[in-house]
């Protein structure tokens, strides 16, 4: 019995140690740097207590971060998981040209960001990029999208619910096509309409992958900055800045390592709140599977 | 009877007006992408002037390959995506064995502390994985890159319930024969699990294969820079507004995702399904 227990954390042990190493540790030790302030060449950071977190309280960048990353969430979230949703069940049904469809819908998700927010840098460009030739076609006034303040937001917005809605998609497809056929065959002879049955059938059931995709999309509104980098550099004059851009920003153009873990435990509350909100609230709620 | 089949296998079936719907959508969906394709593969000047009768070219290609050590770039990322996938499915399988057939002191712990970084991604804490690599030395390294990924919690995860899915009966009856514990998982388990393994490398070669805010990050020479933050530094430099010559290196930087796609399809979409059913 012992020698079977120390086999198994000798399996364990290799992957345990490196999450120590790269999760667990970093996590607890970011909290503890926060309340230092940042080394500066041999001398070691001293005990500032809550400085850092005074700093970001007092940072407007960093409150504009915030703002954006809740405007962001609040907009790619419920759009991409209502496109993803829309288009698996067109998907599902027998309509022409579905493998055409699914692998348009699909391919986003395969590329990287970093290469696509190039192609919708080009996209956007003022005066000669696509977009502003389809606008000028309709007569429209010609508009920097990336360049003004109050449309950056909404233009990394866009790539961003593109990138992710077919992903999703393929999650709803999976559990639709796990749906027992019969519930069909029993709505048509009962002669509920269409919508009626998504409302009272396919949508309840669904609702355990509503759910999963929803944490989800909830990880991804504050890890997805790549294409940040390409589009705006979160400008201008921070109008499209979110949380880990600048945290990159503060940890490695201003080296301000002390500051950059005050975000970081930020970051960190952020992504344990919605896991404890899973673990606890969904797990709990969603029985059938 | 016979007047009531035809009308079931239409219930439900989409209307004209979905039809138009899904593919009005999904030509804005490709859209950026045949678009991309439409300047890399014709000269500058027709970048946005959209002639059935332009030429076509590969120049803008040759350009880009030679503007920027590309051909380093992609040997990076094919070592470092090899290296990741390698590395996560033998420690994660490991892993996964003893979570799943062994019952020990620990266990529940051990997994719950697997499972914290499912939310808690080494994405995040870069400012403190920085600052590791910096102490051990490895900043610029491909090994530097990979580390934070070598174990994966989705792996373990994964794997333990496939795993846990294996008739114990097939476990026993090899052991009966006089198999040790590491042949019983060698020729009982992985080979029964073989579609999970070729789920997560798909997932796992995509994702790393695209990573870019870690790998920036911890490099700053072309001897580690893996493919995405090539591109970026050579879009971001020098090359002014030459929209061809970056479209063309854009292209080749996401072509052999995209053509492993568009082969594999099937198997990509089931990979990425079975990667998000528990």
């Amino acid at each position: 019995m012992r020698q079977r227990a120390i086999h198994a954390w000798l399996m364990l042990l290799p992957a345990l140690a490196l999450l120590v190493a790269f999760t667990h540790w970093p996590a607890v030790s970011t909290l503890v740097d926060s309340f230092f302030s940042t080394p500066k060449g041999q001398r070691p950071g001293v005990w500032v207590g809550l400085e850092n977190y005074q700093v970001m309280a007092a940072d407007p960048v960093f409150w504009k971060a915030v703002r954006n990353n809740l405007i962001f969430a609040s907009a790619t979230i419920p759009a991409s998981i209502g496109l993803a949703l829309v288009m698996a069940l067109w998907v599902n049904e027998r309509i022409a040209g579905r493998a055409f469809l699914r692998m348009a819908y699909f391919t986003p998700t395969v590329l990287p960001m970093i290469a696509v927010a190039n192609i919708w840098l080009f996209f956007y460009t003022p005066q000669y990029g696509l977009l502003e030739q389809i606008t000028g076609a309709l007569g429209l006034p010609s508009h920097n999208w990336l360049g003004s303040p109050s449309t950056a937001l909404g233009a990394v917005t866009v790539v961003a619910i593109w990138k992710e809605a077919g992903f999703f998609m393929i999650f709803y497809l999976a559990a639709l096509q796990t749906l027992n056929p019969s519930l069909r065959e029993a709505a048509a002879i009962e002669g509920a309409s269409r919508w009626y049955f998504f409302r009272r059938v396919q949508w309840p059931l669904l609702m355990p992958t509503t759910l999963f995709v929803l944490v989800n999309a909830f990880i991804n509104a504050f890890r997805m900055v790549d294409h940040l980098f390409v589009l705006t550099r979160g400008g201008p004059d921070n109008a499209s800045i979110l949380l880990l851009y600048h945290l990159y920003e503060v940890g490695f153009s201003f080296w301000d390592t002390a500051y950059a873990s005050a975000i970081t435990v930020v970051l960190v509350a952020v992504l344990a709140g919605i896991a404890l909100f899973q673990f606890f609230v969904l797990d709990k709620r969603v029985h059938y599977k | 009877m016979t007047r009531t089949a035809p009308q079931r296998l239409v219930y439900n079936e989409p209307t004209w007006l979905d039809t138009a719907a899904a593919w009005l959508l999904a030509l804005l969906w490709v859209l950026p992408l045949v678009y991309a394709f439409w300047t890399a593969f014709h000269p500058a000047e027709y970048s946005t002037r959209f002639d059935l009768t332009a030429p076509l070219t590969v120049d803008n290609f040759r350009r880009a390959w030679a503007a920027a050590p590309f051909a380093r770039y992609f040997l990076n990322t094919t070592v470092l995506v090899v290296m990741i996938l390698a590395v996560q499915l033998v420690l994660g399988t490991l892993a996964a064995f003893a979570f799943a057939r062994y019952s020990f002191p620990g266990r529940n712990v051990a997994f719950a502390l697997v499972l914290v970084q499912l939310m808690i991604m080494p994405d995040i804490l870069v400012v403190e994985n920085y600052k590791t690599m910096a102490r051990l030395g490895l900043v610029d390294t491909l090994l530097a890159i990979g580390l934070p990924y070598f174990a994966s919690a989705f792996a373990i995860f994964l794997l333990r319930q496939t795993f846990m899915g294996i008739p114990k009966e097939l476990d026993e009856a090899a052991r009966v024969e006089g198999a040790s514990a590491m042949q019983v998982l060698w020729r009982v388990y992985v080979p029964l699990a073989r579609p999970v393994y070729t789920a997560f490398a798909l997932v796992s070669v995509s994702f790393h294969w695209n990573n870019f805010l870690w790998p920036l990050i911890v490099t700053n020479s072309q001897n580690a820079r893996p493919l995405t933050v090539g591109l970026q530094v050579f879009s971001s430099v020098d090359q002014g507004v030459d929209w061809s010559i970056i479209t063309a290196a854009t292209v080749m930087t996401s072509a052999p995702l995209l053509v492993a796609f568009l082969l594999f399809q099937r198997q990509f979409v089931q990979s990425f399904m079975r990667a998000g059913i528990k």
